[in-house]
């Protein structure tokens, strides 16, 4: 499906780009990906996220939209097949409510977790495990966050699914137990396996290496 | 066809969240029972309307709750069409969606921490503060308009509104200066022009209670802050 003049402004290990990207593949909206280096943003991002100068940043038209979950709302409304958010508002209120509930609870405890040494690292990591079994309470019993195939929440959330493996095996920690969250880890399960959501998974070994690097860099800077 | 099926509000008399919800309830006409929950004494009901956070605004319908100020913005809008609060063009609504989340992030959290903090944290809090408010006037200036979301009041004007009745007192209980008129012609204008409308000026707490409530908040996190550094 011809995109107009669509061009997406990412990073391959960002998961705020990841949402964008699967959410332009599940309408099949065909789209300019650039790669941005993110210690020598490109003028078109600078300009194209003035406030914030940040990834992700869609262009359409003309015109730049920024932060992730927004993008995932104009691409709803814009390109109005396959809907990501339900038509239900008190549905959509949900699906809102836990992709809002993942940026505002369970990132700060997993870059915790890749930030911080000792006692504080045991803190993140004990905030991430409450944040992802009270994640799982919005499956509501379900397959996954939109009910029965994947939605907003979904495509909000996936990533989830892909760092917290990763952070468990870079580090070392248990963040996610088959017996305690039984429902997530099967969502997790669901979710890297469909097609669509893996397709724009980074490559697991290149984040895992660039996860550790990170946390050389930031763990130094904070004993030295 | 209004909707009719009972809308209740779980707020907290100086809550900016459930002011939000309040005013966007009375732009549209809707009827609602207002129930003031205690935050500090939480009652069941509101630990079971909302278990995740166990937070006011909760905005129950059809016996169904919604959390969240914004999410439940979005939703009045959703199910009430008159006086629309967000724009009907795609565009428009994700810049409105992107400085609602400003205001809120940037904008009034700022200002909260620039209160409740000191030394040099306060001294931070207030830079980045008044960096937000510069964002914020640069875009209000842009518009050109009454209101950001036109010549109405729309969607961010509603999230965006808590300064312009609580950002004096935050100043004044915090010790601190942001909004200096002659550095922010438009957010002052655009603030006058706020509370000049009969439905946001209405009803809004008492300066004097919300000044001892913030005095006494401040001092609450300053001494939580103390304790934390000296354990």
């Amino acid at each position: 499906m011809a995109g107009e003049g669509v061009k997406l402004l990412g990073y391959w290990a960002s998961p705020f780009a990841l949402r964008v990207r699967s959410a332009l593949k599940l309408k099949g909206i065909e789209y300019e990906y650039q790669e941005e280096d993110l210690g020598n943003k490109s003028p078109l991002l600078l300009q194209g996220n003035p406030v914030y100068k940040k990834v992700p940043v869609l262009l359409h038209n003309g015109k730049s939209i920024s932060e992730s979950l927004v993008i995932l709302e104009y691409i709803d409304e814009v390109w109005k097949h396959n809907p990501l958010l339900p038509e239900d508002p008190y549905e959509r209120a949900r699906s809102r409510f836990w992709a809002k509930f993942v940026d505002e609870k369970c990132v700060p405890a997993l870059v915790g977790v890749i930030t911080k040494v000792g006692e504080e690292l045991e803190k993140s990591a004990r905030e991430a495990r409450e944040h992802l079994k009270t994640l799982e309470s919005g499956l509501d019993g379900k397959r996954c966050f939109g009910g029965t195939k994947i939605g907003f929440a979904d495509v909000a959330i996936a990533w989830i699914a892909y760092w917290v493996r990763m952070e468990q095996e870079a580090f070392k920690i248990q963040l996610i137990d088959q017996q305690n969250m039984p429902l997530l880890a099967a969502w997790i399960d669901y979710v890297l396996e469909d097609p669509v959501m893996k397709e724009f998974m980074p490559p697991y070994d290149k984040l895992v290496k660039h996860t550790r690097d990170l946390r050389e860099k930031l763990t130094a800077v904070v004993s030295n | 066809m209004e909707e009719t099926g009972g809308v209740k509000l779980l707020g907290f008399w100086v809550s900016p969240f459930a002011q939000r919800v309040k005013w966007a309830l009375k732009l549209k006409g809707v009827q609602y029972e207002y129930i003031e929950e205690d935050i500090y004494n939480k009652s069941p009901l509101l630990s079971k309307l909302n278990p995740v956070y166990g937070m006011v605004p909760v905005l129950v319908h059809n016996g169904k709750p919604i959390s969240e100020s914004i999410i439940i913005l979005e939703y009045i809008d959703e199910v009430w069409k008159q006086a629309p609060l967000l724009p009907q063009d795609p565009y428009e609504r994700a810049q409105a969606r992107f400085w609602a989340k400003f205001a809120e992030e940037k904008v009034r959290q700022s200002v909260w921490e620039a209160m409740c903090s000191s030394g040099e944290e306060k001294q931070k809090a207030v830079k980045s503060a008044v960096e937000a408010f510069e964002e914020f006037e640069k875009e209000l200036k842009r518009r050109g308009t009454k209101f950001f979301g036109g010549e109405t009041i729309g969607f961010v004007d509603i999230v965006a509104g808590c300064i312009s009745y609580q950002l004096a007192l935050h100043e004044e209980v915090g010790s601190i200066k942001i909004l200096d008129s002659s550095k922010f012609p438009a957010i002052s204008e655009w603030i006058k022009n706020f509370l000049n409308h009969p439905l946001i000026n209405e009803g809004l707490p008492q300066k004097d209670q919300m000044f001892a409530y913030f005095s006494k908040r401040s001092k609450e996190i300053a001494s939580q802050k103390m304790s934390h550094k000296t354990a």
